[in-house]
């Protein structure tokens, strides 16, 4: 579904990322993790396009991301991103947010994208708040918008870029359950996050970046049970001792 | 002080051989600023927009044009502009075209020498409060429209400029006041808007202090009647649960 191969990137003269390789299967789930400014949101970020990078390749169901002749937002459509900021649209109500894109995008009728919005706001449990603006949401209410709206275009794979780092600790769950119904449900994803825990429930693998490289990239439980390099295991002692 | 106070003299019929009072003559003045402000408003807020939206684009040339768009307009005494506009432009036109400009209505070239430059210079500032408006949004919104199969355009049309356009409707609102004032200095030209109006009340009548003063009510009734309109505009747009919503 998503391949990466061998991409670099730099600004100026900073490197943010050096030769990373990886796959990731339909319906597999791949949590990526690493200290900050390792370069995870940025690997991220590369493999809708959003982040341009300078050598390699990132081929997402088959379609080249960094070919210039590729019509990016064709893609994109089609690969769900969620945020650390949700990034809602604020002017908009949450059923607008959900449907802006169907219609404008895949050109879907207004009723049938209302539907689907509703159908998708239900199910993360906002049913009732279709008719707010975001500014009246919180923030866990607001990321399940987020994913919500992602879902609502029909994707064949979901990004999430730390969903749950700006949240109140007493949200982070409602988030992570929306998540985990997901993978179970067969969807591909690619995470950035620190939630372990998640990592552990539904994670069929484990990624873990250090300055820009791509330095673990192994089955969870291998992961969690031995990682191999000093640096994974120095970062799992610092984050799963509390 | 021995000044003879007539307000009267508004009814008096003006010497010029008509019917007209000098009540008609500020009336006249009055509607040639609110058409002049308003017809160079709607261009202004037009080309302020697309000026403003290119300034924030990836494209360097596109940027860069309106760059110079801004700092041309912006940085040339309006005086200035008006002079060239209404005096030098006409001769650098082609000829048939010159020709045509100078030819036509005397009433038609200042007002249109004035409109449009009154909209240029007021479209750089525009565009530079359209520009700001579009920076103060978080970044991860353009993401955000561009990752849901938004186009670049339709970013901006959908997910950037309605917030951007709510964030800058009060300094636009003082740009739209200024409009109105800054249309006084169309009067070096000759064009009989209120400014001029009341110069020549003065220069008729001897009566300064009721022309001046009566210019001066009118140009506060038009920017109260702004303000209003811009209030009642802020209000409408405003967002449920958005900074300085309900």
């Amino acid at each position: 579904m998503i391949t990466i191969d061998n991409v670099s990137k730099h600004y100026g003269a900073f490197q943010v990322l050096t030769d990373c390789s990886t796959k990731v299967s339909k319906g597999e789930v791949v949590v990526v993790c690493g200290p900050s400014g390792s370069g995870k949101s940025t690997l991220i970020k590369c493999v809708n396009g959003l982040e341009p990078f300078q050598s390699g390749e990132i081929l997402v169901n088959g379609i080249s991301v960094g070919d210039p002749k590729t019509n990016l937002s064709r893609l994109r459509a089609h690969v769900g991103m969620v945020f650390q900021n949700f990034e809602l649209f604020p002017h908009l109500t949450i059923i607008d947010n959900l449907t802006i894109a169907q219609i404008r995008v895949l050109g879907r009728g207004r009723d049938e994208a209302t539907q689907k919005g509703l159908q998708l706001l239900e199910r993360v449990g906002l049913k009732a708040h279709a008719a707010k603006h975001p500014g009246q949401l919180s923030g866990g209410q607001q990321q399940r918008v987020a994913i919500a709206r992602a879902l609502a275009m029909d994707p064949i794979c979901m990004l999430f870029d730390e969903p749950t780092s700006a949240l109140d600790p007493e949200m982070v769950n409602e988030v992570l359950d929306v998540m985990t119904e997901l993978a179970q449900e067969g969807m591909t994803m690619m995470c950035v996050t620190h939630e372990m825990g998640f990592a552990r429930r539904v994670a069929n693998r484990v990624i873990f970046m250090d300055q820009g490289r791509i330095v673990e990239d192994d089955a969870k439980e291998a992961f969690f049970a031995n990682p191999r390099s000093e640096r994974a295991r120095q970062f799992l002692a610092k984050i799963l001792h509390h | 002080m021995a000044y003879n106070w007539n307000w009267g003299v508004f009814l008096q019929v003006t010497p010029t051989g008509g019917e007209e009072s000098y009540l008609d003559w500020m009336a006249y003045g009055f509607k040639m600023t609110v058409g002049l402000s308003l017809s160079a408003w709607v261009l202004a807020l037009l080309f302020g927009a697309v000026i403003g939206v290119l300034r924030t684009v990836p494209n360097r040339w596109l940027a860069g044009f309106a760059t110079a768009w801004v700092e041309i307009f912006r940085n040339i005494p309006l005086l200035v502009q008006l002079f060239l506009w209404y005096f030098v432009l006409p001769e650098l036109l082609p000829p048939t075209l010159g020709d045509a400009f100078k030819q036509s209505h005397p009433v038609f070239q200042q007002f249109f020498a004035s409109m449009l430059c009154l909209a240029l210079f007021t479209s750089a500032r525009v565009a530079e409060q359209v520009r700001s408006g579009i920076e103060s949004l978080p970044r991860g919104q353009k993401n955000a429209g561009l990752a849901m199969g938004f186009t670049l355009p339709q970013t901006y049309r959908f997910v950037l400029l309605p917030m951007a356009f709510r964030i800058v409707v009060p300094p636009l609102t003082s740009e739209f006041l200024n409009i109105f004032k800054n249309s006084a200095v169309c009067s070096t030209i000759g064009l009989l808007e209120l400014a001029a109006q009341g110069r020549q009340l003065v220069d008729y009548t001897a009566q300064p202090y009721e022309s001046f003063i009566a210019v001066t009510l009118a140009y506060l009734v038009i920017n109260v009647v702004v303000m209003a309109g811009m209030r009642w505009l802020e209000a409408r747009v405003r967002i449920p649960g958005f900074i300085g919503g309900k």
